[in-house]
Order: structure tokens, then sequence, then C-alpha cells
């Protein structure tokens, strides 16, 4: 294994990683909600009455962040987001992503993040799946192809 | 400011501390995330400082919200309940890892470049939530 030092950004990333868990930590004690992207998102897809207004402004909220971010700090502050896969490829991953995430009940925030830090044996065992297929997926496409 | 007010800006306020830890951390950049699955090549190891970070703080706050029956705001504490380890866990596991490591997108970080102005971005979204609507409306197990 070789590391990619040019790319390896150690602070910035923890940081990013403890805002994250610092948003997790008060949607559960302040707002006694489990911040998962997927299944907020889910939520809005079948709306119940007096369970939308709480989904709406977290995504709000997500959705005001590069604006933010923007006038906060420099221009360069943050990474460019880089975007290797065509049209047909983001459409396949985008479906596979929202059918995925919804029959498994969580994504990289609702079982990856809040799961673990909770000691879920269920989060635990669904992280150590969608990590594998990813590593497995990335290897096949930059690897074998 | 009414309860309501409250619990919405509140809302509004972690979401957009989500997005920053997303836009600061890498996530928001699909060459990061799959520099990172690609133990294969020249392996970044970013993300396992991310969730290593966010996982730590989010370790003493849900411990204490276990010992809790109400949030801060009084309201109730929504702790998942479900704990069966079955073949929806696994399938809908290997379909969204196998979907993340094709694009670099989950779906906050989707949602979140999406509002960079990036089209790609959109285009994920928008298959994400035709893919949840698919999942939503040919499932045939009752939601508990």
């Amino acid at each position: 294994m070789t590391i990619d030092w040019a790319n390896f950004t150690p602070w910035m990333s923890l940081g990013g990683g403890i805002l994250l868990g610092i948003a997790s930590a008060v949607f559960i004690l302040i707002n006694g909600r489990i911040l998962g992207i997927s299944g907020i998102l889910g939520g809005l897809l079948a709306p119940k009455t007096g369970d939308i207004g709480w989904r709406v402004a977290f995504v709000l909220g997500m959705l005001a962040a590069p604006v933010t971010m923007s006038l906060l700090t420099p221009d360069d502050f943050i990474s460019v987001p880089r975007i290797e896969a065509g049209y047909v490829m983001i459409v396949v991953a985008g479906l596979l992503v929202g059918y995925g995430t919804r029959l498994g009940s969580g994504c990289t925030s609702g079982h990856g993040v809040c799961g673990l830090s909770r000691l879920s044996p269920r989060s635990l065992v669904a992280t150590g799946i969608f990590m594998a297929a990813g590593f497995a997926i990335v290897f096949v496409i930059r690897h074998l192809l | 400011m009414t309860h309501t007010t409250v619990h919405r800006l509140s809302e509004f306020a972690v979401g957009l501390l989500f997005g920053l830890g997303l836009l600061i951390s890498g996530m928001t950049d699909p060459g990061k995330v799959l520099g990172f699955l690609d133990l294969a090549g020249a392996w970044d190891p970013s993300l396992a400082l991310v969730m290593g970070g966010a996982i730590v703080v989010g370790f003493f706050a849900f411990g204490s919200a276990k010992k809790r029956t109400t949030s801060f705001l009084g309201g109730a504490l929504h702790l998942p309940t479900a704990k069966d380890i079955d073949k929806r866990l696994v399938i809908g596991g290997l379909l969204f890892g196998a979907g993340w490591g094709l694009a670099g997108f989950c779906p906050g970080p989707g949602i979140v470049t999406m509002a960079t102005g990036e089209p790609k971005a959109a285009l994920f979204v928008v298959a994400m939530i035709a893919g949840m609507l698919v999942f939503q409306f040919t499932d045939r197990k009752p939601k508990s």
C-alpha cells in the first residue's frame, strides 16, 4: 500500500469530522433526532403530519452551507469537487445509493457516524458491508477494467 | 419565540453545521472519497480521520443520550430500536456501497455539493431521490 501524501489532509479531515460529530451530538441531545441523511430525506418523500418541519429545516441548513463557507473563508480553503464519473455513471450511482440506503435503513451518517457512536452491532455490520462494497467497486473500476 | 420556532432554528443550525463539516472534511470532494476507497492505488487515509473524529464526539453524546428520557428541548428522544441484522440490511448496504464507490457521493455530500452549483451533484441527488421513491413504491414490508 502506498499513501497519497499529496492529497492527505489530516487536520482538515479531523476538524471536519469533529464538526460532524458535534452536529450529531447536538441533534440527538437537543432535538432528540438521529442525524441520518437518507432517513431524513426518505421521510420527506413519505410525509406524515407533524413530521415534516424538522426535516425541511435541517435540509435547508445543509443547503446553506456552501454559501456560508464562502462568506467565512478564503476561496481556496476547501477542496474543489473532483468528479470523475460521467453522467450515466452518476445516474446509476444515485439510483443505487437512494434504493440501497432506504432498504438498509441508513447511510454514512446514520449507520456510520451515529450507529457506530451508539455501539450498535446492526450499524457496525451495515457500515462494514457498505465500506467493503465501496472498496470492491473502486478496485474493479480502477484496477481491473 | 415560540417553542416550534426554537426547534426549527436549531434544526437549521445543525444542518448548517453538518454541511460545513462535510465541506471542511473533504467529504464533498468525490476524488477524495474515491482516494480513500482505492486501497490498491495511492491511498488517501483522510476519511478515516473524518469518521474517527465524528465517532469520538458522538460516542460521548450518545452515551449520555441513552441515560436520558427526553431531549434538552423537552421532546422525545428518537433513539433507534431496530436490532435485527437481516437480508435487507445486508443487501441495502451492498447496493449503497456499490453506488458510493461508483461516483464517490453518499447522500449528505451529494446534497451539499449540489448546493455549490455542481450540475453532476444535482443529477446525483435527483437519481438518488428517484431510487428512494422506487424503494418506497415497491417495498412490500409494512413499515414498523
